[in-house]
């Protein structure tokens, strides 16, 4: 995974809340089998929609989301979050976010940041007299600034560090590997088995 | 939140999910990282496997547990002509990469066709491979529906697959714990489904973020399995983690004798072991809530998310009413989605479509609860019903009883086992503006179809709005005539 500091890039408001995983990206792309190319599934139904923030011009290189409430709720597809970094997304910022779409973002390089209700109200407006204008997201410090505005936002430690660091679940669980051994050699006879079939 | 004994016994009372959690723990985090847990059982399905196998290839990694991995085959397989091949070109793709992916890896499959196949939530628990006391992860949110046994059971990302296909383990930190209790006793016709959706309806879509729900009470003790995988099912849809319900009787009653259940020794074992689990007098929930049984409605949802419901005999309620603006925007724009009106009552709204289906609501005794309400009667002109079991087990077990004929007779169609209309990823969709009262999980704008509207529902209250055309409980119907050789629709409350 890419390590990621700080970044500035273009931010886009989207004044929804409970942004569910099924407008993020609609069940019929989850077809594919790849991990990449998911760009043309972001908010496909809204996007059909010339007025939707995105199909507007000033927006059209955004890389941070500044999101309503309750971003991410519903499914556990972790497309949501490639179809959000394919696009070109790097943060999503929002005043809360569905658990699983947290984990999956951290995973994937995407910063999610949790920000103040009142900020969001505030970051707003300032993307809003200003469409185009660019934020600055410098994770080191947890905090964002975007014209005369710097605001502070959440995101917790490990996946805070993981990210900084740009390192890998999986590796980092396989220096455990003999603990895990450890732990299956004590499971008990009775825990479930898929195999053999009876 | 920790308490020490007066006595000095450093052992605190736990819940259920923090004895499950600390049986799990494989290494204990510190200093702000997550703990290392172990996991029992891995579900697999073809949406969110195939990048987490291409990972492991990649990485030249074998799936660490294959006894403790299974995959079967739901989101994208058709329901009608399933001898025939996939005639959706990408859904027949994933399908037959995960085929590939299982043959490679060695991983146990059931495919379309196999008397295992099924909704992934449906076939765990009906192999047996479900118990209580276990961790169980799958790459779907609905996961939690197996914490009905008092496992820890929640839904993972594809990257997370990933890792538990290589670890057979998850860094998390724990999760909060939330008690639900609902005392009491439970209408004739309120079921589970409308149980959860008003639990929903009270704590908001969010209300559970960061926590386990566990459901506890005298109405939800008295609950069947299959009413207590509904409860646990939807505990996704207020925002929580997992969905638990402490094992008991009726439990290991369930898991006994089913074809992946502990036998002899390991059974005495396993029960001795399970009777533990229960939470302790005195433990400590970060939060709890409080439901009367007797209060509760036949629920419908009215909106685009599981939380906007409302009691059937209730109306459309007023945006204007809202305090919160965010709230009151979603639910304008909401009712606008739908194309109702504040104030139209429930029973009013007339649907195009019933949908019979989903791991929320189609195993047998749900089915059997439809097929209550509607034998001996047609449905109304112009609705579509469709009849969808979870698997195709279920569909076997429907037949042999001859519910299969009460469907057709009725008017309904019979299909095979998949997710079907809960999603809409295989042919089975709403049409744009089409209304649809269903007892799947999910009432997202678009979920069921581009622009199809959904209103979720009980199988009892599917069944009556399919009699009638519209939003309708079994309460609602015309009596049979006298001396028609069926049931009448007052025993139709036998699912609560
Ligand atoms: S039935 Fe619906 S909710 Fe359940 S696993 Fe399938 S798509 Fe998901």
């Amino acid at each position: 995974m890419e390590k990621f500091t700080t970044h500035t890039g273009v931010a886009a408001p989207l004044r929804r809340s409970a942004v569910d995983t099924d407008q993020i990206i609609p069940a019929v792309y989850l077809k594919r089998v790849t991990k990449t190319g998911f760009e043309d599934a972001l908010f496909a139904s809204w996007r059909q929609d010339p007025a939707f923030v995105l199909n507007q011009p000033a927006y059209a290189a955004a890389s941070v989301l500044v999101a309503g409430p309750d971003f991410g709720t519903g499914s556990s597809r972790e497309h949501a979050v490639w179809a959000l970094r394919d696009y070109g997304f790097r943060v999503v910022l929002s005043s809360r976010f569905a658990d699983i779409f947290r984990g999956n973002a951290g995973k994937q390089g995407l910063v999610a940041g949790v920000i103040d209700e009142a900020d969001l109200e505030r970051v707003w407006n300032v993307i809003e007299a200003q469409p185009g204008i660019a934020m600055t997201v410098d994770l080191e410090a947890r905090r964002a600034s975007i014209g005369d505005l710097q605001i502070a936002f959440d995101i917790d430690d490990y996946t805070r560090w993981r990210l900084l660091e740009g390192l890998d679940d999986i590796g980092l669980t396989l220096r455990n590997e003999d603990k895990i051994a450890q732990f299956e050699a004590r499971r008990e006879a009775w825990r479930p088995r898929t195999l053999p079939v009876p | 939140m920790s308490i020490s004994d007066a006595s000095g016994i450093p052992e605190r009372p736990r819940t259920l999910a923090e004895k499950v959690w600390d049986d799990h723990l494989v290494v204990k985090g510190e200093d702000g990282q997550p703990d290392l847990i172990y996991i029992d059982l891995h579900l697999v399905h073809e949406v969110t496997s195939p990048q987490a196998f291409d990972g492991l290839r990649a990485e030249g990694r074998p799936v660490r547990r294959l006894d403790l991995t299974i995959a079967t085959e739901d989101h994208n397989t058709p329901t009608l002509d399933i001898d025939k091949p996939i005639a959706d070109l990408t859904s027949r793709t994933q399908i037959e990469t995960l085929r590939r992916n299982a043959e490679e890896f060695g991983v146990r499959l059931h495919s379309l066709g196999d008397k295992e196949q099924g909704i992934v939530h449906v076939v765990g628990p009906q192999l047996g491979l479900t118990m209580p006391g276990i961790t169980v992860v799958c790459g779907d949110s609905h996961t939690s529906t197996h914490g009905a046994f008092g496992a820890m059971a929640f839904g993972i990302g594809t990257s997370e697959v990933e890792h538990v296909m290589a670890t057979q383990t998850l860094p998390l930190k724990p999760f909060k714990t939330m008690a639900i209790t609902v005392e009491g006793e439970l209408k004739p016709g309120v079921t589970a489904k409308d149980v959860i959706l008003a639990i929903i309806a009270k704590i908001g879509a969010n209300g559970g973020q960061g926590y386990v729900l566990e459901f506890r009470g005298s109405a939800i003790r008295s609950l069947s399995m299959e009413g207590r995988m509904t409860m646990c099912n939807m505990s996704i849809e207020a925002g929580a983690r997992a969905g638990m319900i402490a094992p008991d009787e009726i439990t290991f009653e369930y898991v006994k004798g089913r074809p992946h259940a502990p036998q002899g020794e390991d059974w005495d074992d396993a029960v001795a072991y399970w009777r533990t689990l229960p939470s302790d007098e005195g433990a400590v929930y970060d939060a709890e809530v409080y439901l009367d049984a007797a209060e509760l409605e036949p629920f419908v949802t009215w909106g685009t998310n599981p939380g906007q419901g409302v009691s059937l005999s209730g109306a459309v309620p007023s945006p204007a009413g809202i305090a919160d603006s965010n709230e009151r925007a979603a639910a304008e724009r909401a009712l606008e989605y739908m194309d109702l009106a504040p104030g139209t009552p429930m029973k009013d709204v007339a649907v195009d479509a019933v949908f019979m289906g989903s791991c929320t609501n189609s195993r047998i005794e749900d089915l059997r609860a439809f097929a209550s309400v509607v034998r001996g009667r047609t449905k109304a002109d112009g609705v579509r019903v469709m009849v969808v079991p979870g698997s195709a087990r279920v569909r076997l077990e429907a037949e042999a009883e001859g519910l299969d004929k009460v469907f057709t007779d009725f008017g309904a169609e019979w299909r095979f086992a998949g997710c079907s209309m809960c999603l809409g990823m295989n042919p089975d969709q709403l049409a744009p503006g089409e209304r649809c009262a269903s007892t799947s999980n999910r009432n997202f704008e678009g979920r069921q179809g581009k622009g199809g509207r959904t209103h979720l529902v009980s199988p009892l209250v599917a069944a009556a709005t399919a009699v009638r055309g519209t939003l309708s409980s079994p309460s609602d119907l015309d009596p049979l005539p006298a001396g028609s050789a069926v049931g009448s629709p007052a025993t139709a409350g036998a699912e609560a």
